[in-house]
């Protein structure tokens, strides 16, 4: 391992020294793709803001582009990220953020190769928006805690290796107070993973039926009933992970219809010129506003404003694939195939246009509702007073259900 | 294309201090109302201080002919900040709009250098007399209805002609035997009349001009009289797209303001779910007009090939989050909101003039077909 203690500052030339260091030392035509992963995670250019020795060089988060512009140019393989996205977006810097030692050694390596998948328990049928509500317990059992419940909305449980789950450990404190946050193993035997077929007739998500499971306390994230400060780090990372990713001009949802517009104009009509020129700007505008927003992120921490980017790009997809469709005319009343299919990776722009009006509609649901963002922005960027509520200084086991 | 720069640079920060620290102490609202009350056509002594005195006027003029020799990322700053205070001062008519023109004319020439410098340096104020409604991007120039005549006068009138009441030259587009052309006029002449309108936006009032063989000065020809006048406008729906920020803005921060202290029903009406959604509504809606307008403004700052498509997106956005913002002002203000003591009424006005000033969002969308190749329907 090439891990040469704390620098003070890497920079972007230092960067690829090392990466043409890592592949003269592996190279990528003749060097196996999960080798190549593991050398160079273990060269620090995994993420390289993430510590030395975990992946990174403590160097700055945008620096990162750097170290992929070259191995990309280099034709080395990369950990295909969207096959992994939870364990990266939300595991992961959970796990740096309060993890101890032994477990950001153990696991973050197979987690930013792809060795182990990653998903999260966390959404319950009693516990969406409300996710503070949740029911799953988790008692205390010696060394271990015994975990029982019922998750859902679980995307690759049927393929992962290891879960992020949050439980109640204390049903005497109020709601958020009585949450712990665990590493689950997904091959404990009292882990069942049923598909959850949804509106577009595939199922890309899972029910997660939790019988039993034995946790040992050292797979424990956070202290005991600190379970939803560690869940918000997760959970603001998720939010920038759905609505975070860098595209050109008509490089979503609206491509796909302004190539259909061009190509066929028998189809076009004043009435949906008139709203597609709407919707081309309002993309164009979200775009921009996603480009401005990613170079304040360049560095620090997300912070609020990714709950924007999430609440626009889910109406546009909503509005821009129910054009595509009404544009589409005879063809629009047309289906590609209703038949069950578990996709290992999701594309909001796959598939034919009836398929991405029904999955946009999970666009506002998935990752916090549109109404919960809006209530955050009301709160934590305008600063508006929140709403009474009766549910918070109440013990969880008295809440109405 | 180059990676356009979205964000505020230091110096843009430090510009946009000064404006705001001399606008909250020049121009607060009930002094816009008194001075929109008074007849007058702009408030001088602000204008004396802003533009003259701090050096905005001359912000997108050259140092060699008197000005800052800044761009339009700077002017759009300022523009911003009037808009935020809808201050009535002629920034957009006589900094932008008339300096704009003249920079597309032959700089080389004197009286378009004296010009210029008269302007850039705030000893007068000048006006491009077209209505206010031209759409900005439209192909061609916009039609000229005064006549230039063989003896070097002008005759015919402008209707709609934002800070021509102010004015101390106008730059009046003209046709005559040697085809179109860009005249100055000084308003000074008894041959000029301008007529004040009573205008929707109290802040930016408009005037008909009109000329009975008034003289005149000619500053380009055919060959580049179109070209400086659409470049004009172009720049002036660019920078507009700023000033409506502004206005969203102010709208904003007041209806938030307003809505913690305001209390029904036994708390602060800001924390109904209702009134929140429609505040965090808008609060997107600022995050992306803030960037179109950042995008359009560096676009002409850079001579950016794709500024046409900037400045349409722009200005589409940007208008229509500003009357949004300035309704629901009024709206979420309840009652209050619909006085004339209060000021959400000159953001109201403002906003819903300057939607249809340098052609409405429709207009620019339309453009937009063209521009991205999104034809509409044959027939």
């Amino acid at each position: 391992m090439s891990t040469t203690g704390h620098h003070a500052t890497v920079d972007a030339d230092e960067l690829r020294r090392r990466v043409r260091e890592l592949l003269d030392a592996h190279p990528p035509a003749t060097t196996d793709r999960l080798d190549f992963l593991r050398a160079r995670f273990d060269a620090g250019l995994a993420w390289v803001h993430y510590p030395a020795g975990l992946g990174g060089l403590d160097a700055p988060r945008s620096l990162q582009a750097v170290v992929d512009a070259e191995l990309e140019a280099a034709g080395a393989p990369d950990n295909d990220p969207r096959r992994i996205g939870i364990g990266l977006g939300m595991a992961a810097p959970t796990i740096l953020g309060f993890g101890t030692d032994e477990q950001r050694q153990r696991l973050l390596r197979p987690l930013w190769t792809g060795e182990e998948v990653w998903c999260q328990l966390f959404s319950e049928p009693g516990a969406g928006s409300d996710l503070a509500a949740l029911a799953t317990r988790a008692v205390r059992d010696g060394d271990d805690w015994v975990v029982d419940g019922q998750k859902v909305w679980t995307s690759s449980a049927h393929l992962a290796r290891w879960a992020i789950l949050i439980a109640r450990t204390d049903p005497d404190q109020p709601k958020h107070r009585g949450i712990s946050y665990f590493i689950c193993d997904m091959t404990d035997p009292g882990v069942e993973v049923r598909p959850l077929r949804q509106i577009t007739g595939e199922a890309e998500f899972n029910e997660v039926f939790l019988t039993g499971v034995r946790i040992p306390d050292s797979r424990r994230l956070g202290g005991i009933g600190e379970g939803w400060r560690v869940a918000q780090t997760t959970l603001m990372n998720e939010r920038v992970a759905i609505g975070g990713g860098r595209i050109p001009r008509e490089g979503g949802m609206i491509g796909l219809v302004a190539g259909v517009w061009r190509e066929r104009p028998e189809l076009r009509t004043h009435d949906l010129h008139q709203r597609l020129l709407r919707l081309w700007t309002e993309s164009e505008a979200a775009r921009l506003a996603g480009e401005r927003l990613r170079r304040q992120l360049a560095v620090g921490q997300p912070g609020p404003e990714g709950s924007a980017m999430k609440l626009a790009f889910a109406r546009l997809n909503q509005h821009i694939s129910a054009l595509e469709v009404e544009l589409l005319g005879e063809e629009g009343l047309l289906y590609d195939d209703w038949t069950l299919r578990r996709p290992e990776l999701v594309d909001f722009t796959g598939r034919e246009a009836g398929y991405r009006y029904l999955r946009a509609k999970g666009n506002s649901i998935e990752g916090g509702t549109s109404e919960v963002l809006l209530n955050i922005i009301a709160e934590r960027v305008l600063g508006l007073p929140p709403e009474p509520r009766t549910d918070k200084d109440v013990p969880w086991k008295d809440l109405p259900r | 294309m180059s990676t356009p720069d979205l964000l505020y640079s230091e110096a843009e920060d430090d510009l946009r201090a000064a404006v705001r620290s001399l606008l909250t102490d020049r121009c607060p609202p009930a002094s816009v109302l008194s001075e929109a009350e008074s007849g007058r056509a702009h408030d001088i002594a602000l204008w004396r201080a802003l533009g003259t005195e701090m050096g905005t006027a001359g912000l997108l003029v050259p140092d060699k002919l008197g000005g800052q020799g800044a761009t339009a990322r700077e002017a759009a700053v300022v523009m911003e900040e009037l808009g935020r205070a809808v201050a009535p001062v002629p920034y957009l008519t006589s900094a932008v709009l008339a300096a704009g023109a003249l920079l597309g004319c032959d700089t080389d020439q004197e009286a378009v250098a004296r010009l210029l410098g008269a302007l850039a340096e705030g000893r007068s104020v000048g006006a491009l007399a077209v209505p206010l409604s031209t759409a900005a991007g439209a192909p061609g120039a916009p039609a000229a209805t005064v006549r230039a005549d063989g003896d070097g006068t002008l005759s015919g009138q402008v209707t709609g002609v934002a800070g021509a009441a102010g004015a101390d030259v106008l730059l009046v587009p003209a046709t005559g035997a040697d085809g179109y052309g860009l005249y100055a006029v000084e308003t000074a002449e008894t041959s000029v009349t301008v007529e004040p309108l009573t205008s929707l936006d109290l802040t930016r009032p408009l005037a008909a001009v009109t000329l009975t063989g008034a003289p005149a000065r000619r500053l380009a020809g055919p060959d580049r009289a179109a070209a400086a006048i659409g470049r004009a406008l172009l720049t002036g729906a660019g920078l507009l797209a700023s000033e409506q920020l502004g206005v969203a803005e102010w709208c904003l921060t007041e209806t938030v303001r307003h809505t913690k202290e305001r209390h029904q029903f036994g708390r602060p009406i800001g924390s109904f779910q209702a009134l929140k959604h429609r505040m965090a509504a808008l609060w997107l809606d600022l995050v992306s007009a803030r960037a179109t307008a950042r995008y359009a403004a560096d676009a002409l700052a850079t001579d950016s090939p794709d500024t046409p498509v900037a400045v349409a997106v722009a200005q589409a956005h940007c208008a229509e989050v500003a009357v949004r913002a300035a309704e629901e002002c009024v709206q979420l203000h309840g009652g209050i909101g619909m006085t004339w003591e209060h000021p959400a009424h000159l953001y109201l006005k403002r906003a819903k003039a300057d939607e249809i000033a340098l052609g409405t969002p429709g207009r620019h969308r339309q453009a937009l077909a063209g521009l991205v190749d999104l034809a509409a329907p044959a027939g």
